[in-house]
């Protein structure tokens, strides 16, 4: 651009006379914008005002917009600009912008702050009552799903179900390993660290042992498992709503839950007890060489304390709970998933309250089956 | 202005573009005069839009250049160029977690200081100059119908009121009403505006009522260019079979 935009103004009188110089356009905005402002108490005071356009060497929407607004204001006291000298290349694009903005669209009244809350908390009660619904509505239809399965077994996506198994299972076991190597391992230390100090040391074993083959074993698995696949599945049927392959299923005769939730769920069902028998395996392990290195136990004392300490009921506490956290797992992933609406910011929404509804669940259904087993005596 | 007006807003020249072991462009050429509307033609995966999306820098050429506005474009993110054009992609691509306004206000916000009044107000003209109305400027894109999101983009790309617009199968997806509705909007915005209308597009009815030239894309190479009526009489055997074949029998008739 070759100069800065101007503005000329020549009060004469009453009058006021406007010439607009040099390139009216976006990229000076800044400079028209205070142009545009320090004539402003001019326009309002004058009986009439002249427009000059025939300075102007290049107009663009927003530069033809600044003196729309500068000769509406004109005419809003009383007196409409007349304007001069406008080139004819230019005219078609003032004819436009003379056209828009003539109509503001009714403002909505800003809601009362207070019914704003109570209206948030009803909204968020109706909806937890119809999270329970979807819940149990998915639940009902794998069941509907399985009990088709079991009256003709050919139905079952044996593919999908071993390629599902290999994804979140057979893919999933190092990094279930690691982590659950190093809680046992860290849990061991802190246990030799502690009781050393009453000459308890012994009893760290047995600590090990039973808590994690009875709780965190499972739960951290099972944690572990909402975080790496529940928020895959939500992301994966997520899109395929978004991509309406989901409608392509329903028209063509084939229920999403029978294609894609029952193989993916029946996946993580057999997949979370084997993940947890690992990750459980792991730990004592973990423990276990903490044990030799940090607290001077060898291997066969370690084992032998473990063999007295541990039963079989506490592992089975451990691995009875795990196809039921897989269920919630795997009910609340996909529901999720397909409560994806268009926009990807829906997909990214879902996919967090995917997992950490499942995460919070796992843990609720941790503690009901805590107290199960007592009141039961295992 | 007073800088001598060039008179190819856009020049290609010998551009190579390929993928891998696969050539897309084979030294492609290719003028789009100032002020004028071209239409690209070309079979499905046969580069057109390959051949919109290097010029605009979205993907790396192996050989050639390529002028816009008199001035060679370098690599990717040339910052310099985001006010050069405005661009209509096939889907819209509007950014889903803003509203109408926020996604036409964007490309001000970013590249202009000016104040939120002067910004709300260029953006409701910019919507009502496509047809829209400002009761729309609140919405999600999620809300919007095909045609409206097209309007959205179309907005949202003349922001800058920039010099050259891309637009990338404006009227597909859309009904016939609306594609002529579309086609008429364009061809008024280009003339108040002043615009050079870059237009990938298959609509044979586009073609014959907006474009000034059109151009035709096979093998890599652009193989005919020109009016609608020296296409037409064009000897290359796609371009016949193009614009000869049976959905085009009916355009055939209304020329003559």
């Amino acid at each position: 651009m070759n100069s800065e935009p101007l503005l000329l103004a020549t009060p004469s009188g009453d009058k006021l006379e406007l010439r607009p110089e040099g390139p009216w356009i976006a990229a000076n905005v800044a400079t028209l914008e205070m142009l545009s402002r320090s004539v402003g108490v001019n326009v309002s005071q004058s009986t009439a005002v002249t427009l000059d356009m025939s300075g102007i060497s290049a107009l663009d929407t927003l530069g033809a917009w600044v003196l729309e607004k500068l000769s509406r204001q004109a005419a809003s006291s009383g007196r409409p600009a007349v304007i001069t000298g406008v080139a004819e290349h230019f005219s078609g694009l003032l004819e436009e912008v003379r056209q828009v903005n003539r109509h503001t669209p009714a403002l909505t009244a800003a809601p009362n702050p207070v019914l704003l809350r109570l209206n948030d908390l009803g909204k968020a009660t109706i909806g937890a009552r119809e999270d329970v619904a979807i819940f149990l509505q998915m639940l009902g239809s794998l069941f509907m799903a399985l009990i088709g399965v079991v009256r003709r077994p050919r139905s079952l996506r044996l593919t999908s179900l071993v390629y599902q198994l290999y994804r979140i299972g057979f893919q999933a076991i190092p990094i279930v390993a690691l982590i659950t190597f190093l809680i046992g391992a860290i849990i061991a230390q802190q246990g030799f660290f502690h009781f050393r100090r009453f000459g308890a040391e012994s009893y760290t074993v047995d600590m090990v042992g039973i808590l994690v083959l009875r709780e965190l074993g499972v739960l951290i698995v099972a944690i572990m498992v909402a975080g790496r696949s529940g928020s895959a599945y939500t992301a994966e049927l997520g899109s395929m709503k978004m991509r309406e392959e989901i409608d392509a299923l329903s028209t063509m005769g084939l229920g999403p839950v029978d294609v894609l939730i029952l193989p993916r769920v029946a996946a993580l069902v057999i997949a979370l007890p084997i993940l947890a028998f690992i990750g459980s395996i792991a730990a004592l392990y973990g423990g276990g060489l903490v044990a030799q290195f940090y607290g001077d136990m060898g291997p066969a004392i370690y084992i032998a304390r473990l063999h007295e300490a541990v039963s079989v009921t506490h592992f089975k506490v451990g691995i009875l709970k795990a196809p039921f956290m897989a269920l919630v797992i795997g009910i609340v992933a996909c529901s999720e998933g397909l409560r994806v609406k268009g926009s990807a910011e829906s997909l990214g929404r879902q996919t967090t309250t995917s997992v950490v509804k499942s995460i919070f669940l796992v843990i609720v259904l941790d503690g009901l089956f805590a107290i199960f087993f007592a009141s039961i005596g295992m | 202005m007073a800088e001598p007006q060039a008179e190819f807003a856009i020049r290609v020249r010998d551009l190579v573009v390929g993928f891998g072991r696969q050539t897309v462009l084979d030294h492609l050429s290719l003028d789009v005069r100032r002020g004028e509307i071209l239409g690209l033609v070309g079979a499905s995966g046969g580069g057109k839009s390959v051949l919109m999306r290097t010029i605009i820098g979205l993907i790396p050429r192996r050989s050639g250049t390529i002028e816009v506005m008199g001035q060679s474009i370098g690599g990717m993110h040339d910052r310099s160029t985001a006010s050069t054009w405005g661009i209509l992609f096939q889907q819209g691509a509007l950014f889903s977690s803003l509203t109408v306004r926020q996604n036409v206000q964007f490309p001000l916000r970013e590249n202009l200081t000016l104040s939120q009044e002067l910004m709300d107000e260029i953006a409701i003209a910019k919507l009502e100059m496509v047809g829209l109305r400002a009761e729309d400027a609140d919405k999600y894109p999620s809300e919007l119908s095909g045609g409206m999101t097209k309007r959205v983009a179309l907005a949202r790309a003349l922001a800058l009121d920039p010099p050259i617009l891309f637009l990338d199968e404006p009227t597909s997806g859309l009904d016939p009403i609306a594609a002529g509705d579309f086609d008429a909007l364009i061809r008024t915005l280009q003339k108040t505006l002043g615009l050079t209308v870059f237009m990938v597009t298959h609509d044979l009815a586009s073609l014959t009522t907006v474009c000034d030239r059109v151009a035709a894309l096979a093998d890599g190479k652009i193989v005919a260019v020109g009016p609608i009526r020296e296409l037409l009489k064009s000897e290359h055997p796609w371009v016949r079979a193009y614009f000869h074949g049976k959905r085009s029998q009916m355009l055939q008739t209304q020329m003559r």
